[in-house]
């Protein structure tokens, strides 16, 4: 017998400006089922999801709930309809306790909250979750308060529950938990969207999958008739040419030597684990991995942002000699006479101040040159106006916030002030993250031209097909782990695909 | 001992003065609002609610009912601190302007209103404002019979004292109850908590911001009217004032933001600010003296952001206005 969807999504599009986050997306979801929304970073799978929810508005499209066409305005009207997210950040208030966070919003005749915490015991047991609901959220795990985020959900009957990268947060032995879960609540009849990246999970948890990539939809496939190679192939797609001019570096030297780099952060979780690589000048050392693999903690500890357990980082003179950078702030390492330039992910926030005006930014760099207590504005405002010129910075004047820009000139800016320094060393995150295509080829001939003078290159980047041309060598992080590096002029997208997620299944299988 | 009774006394009329305006402060600060505007509520609360009584006076003659007189200084001030605060929170929360920037324009502003307002019934009365002695007696007097008060010790602490320090203690009362037994008194620590995760749930802010900010206005506003007609003997005074509303916002966070706790708190303050009159220590000067409780505010401050407990923390969102767009 022929099933019947219980959402059916027709042709959405959204729009975020000139950017597609959705093109045409149908997808279809079943009672009793789990469907794993598949796709890398920026391949809209969030947006998707938003719109089933009510935070977005689809720009086109039609969204059909038992075969009639429905409306979704605001997230209340989800609810109405039975459906509920999980979203990546938990909206939870810390001093409530877990009964009070889920009836939050619910207004019902009476507040009884010890009729209340009976109703959640009764939901916990159901489906088998531990919670206490008496207990102050600041007291949970990060997987207890997902636990309440679903409990919450589910406490105000919905049917259909969608879980934004449930497992980014939690541990092997919780997330197999979570997975329990998930299946009794499959069998219970709820039709349930993980969102993820992970293809083992994928592989694990899921009944059908379906995958996105740059907001297409690609296609849909029962998992038990598809592997993870074919996945990745789905995910990635084949390799698209765009000439970006790669020339090759005559006297590449070693120039940054890394070795067993391991940082933890904040709540004991390993960010970075025996990383181990070397740089070369000369060359653009691509960093590729699913977003929160390390990149970010990578290019912090080499600039001395990010405190590091253990490892070394020692910079090549040209002499051969060699200066142990680990453990140094970034003004020590500038006072050792090493060029570290870094272009941070984000840019308004990192790299510059965005009610000061180029100038002023530049002067971010230079405010300890020269003697005296008065700033020197001479040479920052030369430097400005060269790099207005040279990089063709749309901006009406010096001094104007830098805030009030467009993207591609802020990273412009941002760009030029790190080059001006004559680095020996260039750390870029995510360099081209939301610029056009123009800038985009201007920020990549800038790379290629630093790296002609002999600077170490490391770009960090998501899109691959970038990678494949830009770089010279590619450095693969999964899970904090170098997975592999690569020579980008003789490897394929599929290889990278796989590196990037292969660590994580093998992890699994020792697991087991 | 004596001493101390009186001590104690004379304590809770002042502190009956910043339990007004600390109750008011918490209830605005439960929605995540700073409204640093306290003093400049507080002084319109005394002119006006002095006004209200006067021009009562005035207008009924020898007929002036103490009672009608109470209510209607209170409506006054209640009134004059809901639009001072209406502006405060139109400023914050609709136009989202700096809080901080916002509460102390407030202050100043009314200051001004207030002492204006004062100066101006004073020069058009022909230089003096003040009640006759029929209603001074209303306003300062106890609400008890005689025979409880004479009771020694237990007597003049616990029923000396006019209307507004049980009507305060009920209000401290009713405000505990309200946000930790109702439901609406939950979404307003959720709102003031975390707006977006209320936002998410349903609850609409912008209405328990607005209300929260402008009744927590209105009830610390009363807190000046209280002073005038008690301790300024219900005579304009543009000077005593002065301070109060700032005790006040300390006061809120040596009370955890909680509404029980300001009862003890403001008696402790409204206490260490008369010790000078009542108690003289030997070698100190009165000028040193009179800034004890702001020292001991300074020691508060330093104590609670010791602290780590989450229970007594301020309001998570506390002086941060909340965008929808922004995420």
């Amino acid at each position: 017998m022929e099933k019947k969807p219980i959402i059916e999504m027709r042709g959405i599009t959204k729009r975020f400006g000139q950017v597609a986050a959705n093109d045409d997306i149908n997808l279809e979801l079943y009672c009793g089922e789990i469907l794993a929304l598949l796709g890398e970073n920026g391949s809209g799978k969030t947006t998707l999801m938003n719109m089933l929810s009510g935070i977005y508005q689809p720009d086109s499209g039609e969204i059909y709930e038992n075969g009639e066409r429905i409306y979704i305005r605001s997230p209340h009207d989800a609810f109405l309809h039975g459906i509920g997210m999980i979203h990546q950040h938990y909206k939870l208030i810390e001093v409530f306790t877990a009964a009070q966070n889920i009836i939050l919003g619910l207004d019902e005749e009476k507040m009884d909250l010890a009729k209340t915490n009976v109703r959640v015991k009764e939901i916990c047991d159901r489906y088998g979750f531990e919670i206490d609901p008496a207990r102050k959220v600041y007291d949970m795990s990060v997987s207890q308060k997902q636990t309440i985020e679903i409990v919450k959900v589910l406490y105000r009957g919905a049917e259909i529950l969608i879980l934004d990268e449930p497992t980014a947060v939690l541990t092997p032995q919780e997330t197999q938990k979570l997975f329990n879960v998930l299946r009794n609540m499959k069998e219970d009849g709820k039709a349930i969207i993980i969102i993820t990246h992970k293809l083992n999970e994928v592989m694990e948890v899921s009944d059908r999958v379906a995958v996105l990539r740059k907001g297409r939809y690609v296609g849909c496939v029962d998992t038990k008739d598809t592997d993870p190679q074919a996945l990745t192939d789905m995910m990635v797609g084949h390799s698209v040419s765009l000439n970006i001019d790669r020339p090759r570096y005559e006297h590449p030297e070693k120039r940054l030597i890394v070795e067993n780099l391991t940082c933890i952060d904040d709540e004991g979780v390993k960010k970075l684990d025996s990383v181990s690589f070397t740089a070369y000048s000369g060359e653009i050392l691509g960093v590729a991995g699913i977003s929160g693999s390390g990149q970010k903690e990578l290019l912090e500890a080499m600039s001395g942002l990010y405190p590091l357990r253990e490892g070394s980082i020692r910079f090549v003179n040209d002499d051969g000699s060699e200066k142990e950078l680990a453990g140094l702030p970034p003004m020590k390492i500038r006072k050792a006479g090493v060029g570290m330039a870094f272009v941070p992910e984000d840019r308004l926030g990192m790299g510059l101040v965005g009610s000061m005006g180029m100038t002023g930014n530049m002067m971010l760099r230079s405010w300890k040159d020269g003697k005296g207590a008065l700033l020197h504005k001479k040479d920052p405002n030369a430097l400005a106006k060269k790099i207005l010129e040279e990089l063709d910075v749309v901006t009406p004047d010096v001094n104007f916030p830098v805030r009030k820009l467009s993207g591609g000139n802020v990273q412009k800016v941002l760009v030029g002030r790190e080059i001006s320094i004559g680095p020996a060393v260039l750390l870029t995150a995510y360099a081209v993250r939301g610029l056009d295509i123009n800038t985009s080829y201007t920020i990549y001939n800038l790379l290629t031209e630093q790296k002609m003078k002999g600077v170490a290159v490391i770009y960090v980047g998501e899109d691959l097909d970038v990678l494949l041309e830009l770089a010279d060598r590619i450095l693969v992080l999964c899970g904090g782990q170098v997975s592999g590096i690569v020579d980008a002029r003789k490897t394929t997208k599929d290889e990278i695909g796989l590196l990037m997620t292969q660590f994580n299944s093998k992890e699994e299988k020792a697991h087991e | 001992m004596n001493t101390l009774v009186t001590l104690i006394t004379a304590g809770i009329t002042f502190g009956t003065v910043l339990m007004y305006g600390t109750l008011g402060e918490i209830l605005t600060e439960k929605s995540g609002n700073l409204n640093l505007g306290v003093e400049g509520i507080m002084y319109m609360g005394g002119a006006f609610g002095l006004a209200g009584a006067f021009y009562y006076e005035k207008a009924a003659g020898a007929a002036a009912a103490g009672p009608v007189a109470i209510i209607l200084a209170l409506l006054a001030a209640f009134a004059a601190g809901c639009a001072a605060s209406a502006i405060y929170s139109f400023l914050t929360i609709t136009l989202r302007t700096n809080q901080n920037v916002t509460g102390l324009a407030l202050s100043i502003f009314g200051t001004g209103v207030g002492q204006f307002v004062g100066e101006l019934m004073r020069v058009k009365e022909g230089g003096y404002v003040a009640l006759s002695n029929n209603l001074k007696n209303a306003f300062a007097s106890s609400i008890f019979p005689k025979g409880l008060i004479d009771i020694p010790v237990a007597g003049p602490i616990l029923f000396s004292h006019t209307i507004f320090f049980y009507m305060a203690v009920i209000l401290a009362f009713a405000m505990w109850y309200y946000l930790s037994k109702t439901r609406s008194g939950m979404y307003l620590t959720a709102v003031g908590e975390s707006p977006a995760t209320s936002d998410a749930a349903g609850i609409n802010i912008t209405r328990y911001k607005y209300l929260a900010t402008i009744i927590g206005g209105g009830i610390s506003a009363i807190g000046g009217m209280v002073y005038i007609v008690t301790t300024a003997g219900c005579v304009w005074n543009h000077e005593g004032l002065s301070g109060v509303g700032w005790l006040a916002v300390a006061l809120v966070i040596f009370c955890l933001w909680r509404p029980l706790n300001a009862i003890w708190g403001s008696i402790i303050f409204g206490s260490m600010m008369i010790m000078y009159l009542r108690v003289a220590l030997p070698f100190i000067p009165t000028q040193l003296y009179k800034i004890l409780p702001y020292v001991v505010t300074v020691i508060v401050l330093v104590i609670t952001s010791m602290r780590n407990s989450r229970d007594k923390q301020p309001p998570a969102s506390l002086g941060l206005n909340y965008f929808r767009e922004e995420r």
